[in-house]
């Protein structure tokens, strides 16, 4: 059934029907819209789980893992300030392989206040073991929270879903709304095991040494790694259930392109357009989206991209004294090939900031021209580049 | 007592004396089998092993230092999803967890009126990370970041805790087993957030005698320095015994932790004490005299 939603509010239907047991959760702008449509669902009964009114992002998420370990299904939602004041629990959750989706809509972190829309909130929370999936648009949003549940489920990690504060989050488009009863035979039966067993006490998480540690890092790793297969077949299953899929990363026309354009989240709807844009003036230009960040999907990177001469990305997001933090993990990725693409990194789009299909445009047909590619990012800022 | 059915086994980590191991001992047989237990960082932690050991013969977790109540929310409100109505939750935190960095999510579980016991494992200091201060230091004590003594009074919990009108708080200490017993057994029939406030002496971090754990626990209840109290719906005031009222010296000079202390500085705690205690008299009364 195709209803007009906005992004959060298509996140709201997909929790809906994933029958989340538990949601905790505090409100944040511009995520405050999941947490009302949810809290509204469960006081009407549409949704039959408990809602936790939690007094901060950091109690949502610490009610969330122990929930989860009871053996329900979990979810939240958060954005920015409240995704850094959960970071220690976000730990916690991988590190104790819970299977929590949490929806996070990417907005600046402060200093200076803002509140458009910025990745590096949950970018700076990569290395804490969560599967991260960065979404386009509210369909994709909703067939993601969807997808995630069943990959969190089978693989024991927590997952983030991502979507662009107020551009995905607060826009209204048509969102088709999957069958409730698909949704059933899609995800896994509701059978987490309840680790608090009377008949089998165990101490969860008590203190390790140092082998201990290792040993369980090097497991939660080597699952992360392996968790892009689980990734894979859930999203090749719902596409056969649903007839939309998305994969990992998303190519188009690089074959015989002499750039490609990287870039994710709700960027890539204007990238589509510049690109077409360029085809039409008969300029060879390509498009990766990166949906999948972590684990990173390395193969599929090599595989479209290695061939090509050059590269540009464009990041919505910084770390400070290094670049954008996409074009890194790219650069990264790359650096023991024998060929390699030239990778020109561009930062823009901050705050929300306008970066129209004209700029990207522009952007693209600098990089054509210009064959020393910069060590340090350019910056794209204004409307004009 | 047949230490074999003991809920927290034999061969713990705890020092030799520890008021706090013998709190969480008799918390948990008063509780049964039937408990889910969630700990922080804090000497219970350590107490209850390292892996792949566990002290423990209930199922627990072994959660971040901030949010012990927001963790046993989580499991109480999983199990009713599960139509498992007869576990209790237990949280174990220390001082530091439930005075300082816990304080807020304490709060919030509370307003919540959440379904668990959430016990104070109360030994007045940072006992775990070596003796730092915490703001349930007493007024006056040494600790390694108040080497010259703490120049703030400690912070009256209880009054906080009481403030969210929960079914039941109480405190309790180990000088008197059947008292604490009593009182768990008794927030065990309840439901929704019950808190239960335990001295439990630290020969480590008191400086004292490993012996003198259940003589400094009674005589801070005979000094009123630690009144045994009950109070309902954050209404009804009880106080479960009566102290003799000794002087607090006799509490305090037995503790190296307080050798360092002046006449004057004895006389206003014992000024502290009893004003304290007169302000408790006066709840207590006043509850009977309004049932009246
Ligand atoms: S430091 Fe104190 S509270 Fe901690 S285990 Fe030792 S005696 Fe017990």
């Amino acid at each position: 059934m195709v209803e007009l939603l906005s992004g959060n509010h298509a996140i709201a239907e997909a929790v809906r029907l994933c029958k989340v047991d538990f949601i905790a959760a505090y409100p944040i702008t511009p995520q405050t819209p999941i947490y009302e449509k949810i809290a509204e669902m469960v006081s009407d009964g549409r949704i039959k789980g408990q809602m936790m009114r939690a007094e901060s992002e950091h109690s949502a998420m610490a009610a969330c893992i122990s929930a989860s370990l009871t053996g329900v299904r979990v979810f939240t939602a958060s954005s920015s300030q409240g995704i850094a004041f959960m970071h220690e629990m976000l730990h916690f959750a991988s590190g104790n392989r819970v299977s929590i989706v949490m929806a996070c809509v990417n907005r600046v972190v402060s200093a200076p206040w803002a509140f458009g829309s910025d990745q590096t909130d949950t970018l700076s929370q990569r290395d804490t073991g969560w599967i991260q999936l960065y979404c386009e648009d509210g369909q994709e949003a909703l067939d993601t929270v969807i997808m995630a549940y069943r990959v969190a489920e089978t693989v024991f990690l927590p997952v983030m879903v991502t979507i662009d504060g107020f551009y995905t989050s607060h826009f209204i488009e048509p969102v088709d709304i999957p069958d409730e009863k698909a949704v059933d035979k899609y995800l896994p039966p509701k059978s987490l095991p309840n680790r608090f067993d009377l008949k089998n006490p165990a101490f969860i998480q008590n203190v390790v040494d140092s082998h201990y540690y290792s040993e369980f890092k090097k497991r939660q790793f080597d699952d992360t790694m392996k968790a892009k297969e689980t990734i894979i077949e859930a999203d090749k299953e719902f596409g056969k259930l649903f007839g939309r899929s998305y994969g990992v990363v998303e190519a188009d026309d690089l074959e015989d392109a002499d750039v490609g354009i990287v870039t994710s989240g709700a960027l890539v709807s204007c990238a589509r357009i510049a690109k077409k844009n360029l085809r039409e003036k008969g300029i060879k230009v390509g498009l990766l989206k990166i949906k999948l960040f972590r684990p990173f999907p390395y193969d599929e990177v090599i595989k479209h991209l290695a061939n090509l001469k050059k590269v540009l990305v464009i990041d919505r997001n910084v770390s400070c004294g290094k670049g954008g933090i996409f074009c890194d993990e790219l650069k990264g990725a790359m650096y023991n090939l024998e060929k390699r693409p030239k990778i020109y990194g561009f930062i823009g789009g901050l705050c929300g900031e306008d970066l129209p299909p004209e700029t990207i445009e522009k952007i693209a047909l600098y990089v054509i021209n210009e064959d020393k590619a910069p060590e340090k990012p350019i910056w794209i800022h204004g409307m004009t580049f | 007592m047949d230490t074999r059915d003991d809920l927290l086994r034999q061969g713990h980590y705890a020092c030799p004396g520890c008021g706090l191991a013998i709190a969480m001992k008799l918390v948990l047989s008063a509780l049964g089998e039937r408990t889910i237990v969630v700990i922080i960082p804090s000497c219970e932690a350590v107490i209850s092993a390292t892996y792949p050991f566990s002290a423990l013969k209930v199922p627990a977790f072994h959660s971040a230092f901030v949010i012990a109540a927001p963790t046993a929310a989580g499991i109480s409100r999983a199990l009713k999803v599960r139509g498992e109505d007869d576990i209790t939750v237990l949280a174990f935190a220390g001082d530091g967890g439930t005075y300082d960095i816990g304080l807020q999510s304490l709060s919030g579980a509370a307003e919540r009126n959440e379904d668990f016991i959430y016990v104070c494992l109360d030994n007045e200091a940072y006992m775990n990370t070596g003796i730092q201060a915490s703001s349930s230091t007493p007024f006056c004590s040494w600790t390694v970041t108040t080497p010259k003594g703490k120049k703030e009074r400690k912070k009256r919990l209880m009054d906080i805790i009481v403030a969210h009108s929960i079914p039941y708080c109480a405190t309790a200490t180990i000088g008197y087993p059947e008292d604490l017993i009593e009182k768990v057994k008794r927030a065990k029939k309840k439901k929704g957030t019950r808190f239960i406030h335990i001295l439990t002496p630290c020969p480590t971090g008191w400086r004292m005698r490993e012996d003198l754990t259940g003589i400094v626990s009674m005589l801070a209840f005979e000094t009123k320095i630690f009144p045994l109290y009950e109070v309902y719906d954050g209404e009804i005031y009880r106080i479960t015994k009566m102290p003799k009222g000794l002087p607090v010296k006799e509490y305090l000079s037995l503790q190296g932790r307080f050798s360092h202390l002046k006449e004057e500085e004895i006389e206003e705690i014992q000024k502290n004490v009893d004003k304290e205690w007169a302000r408790l008299l006066y709840l207590a009364k006043r509850n009977a005299e309004n049932c009246a």
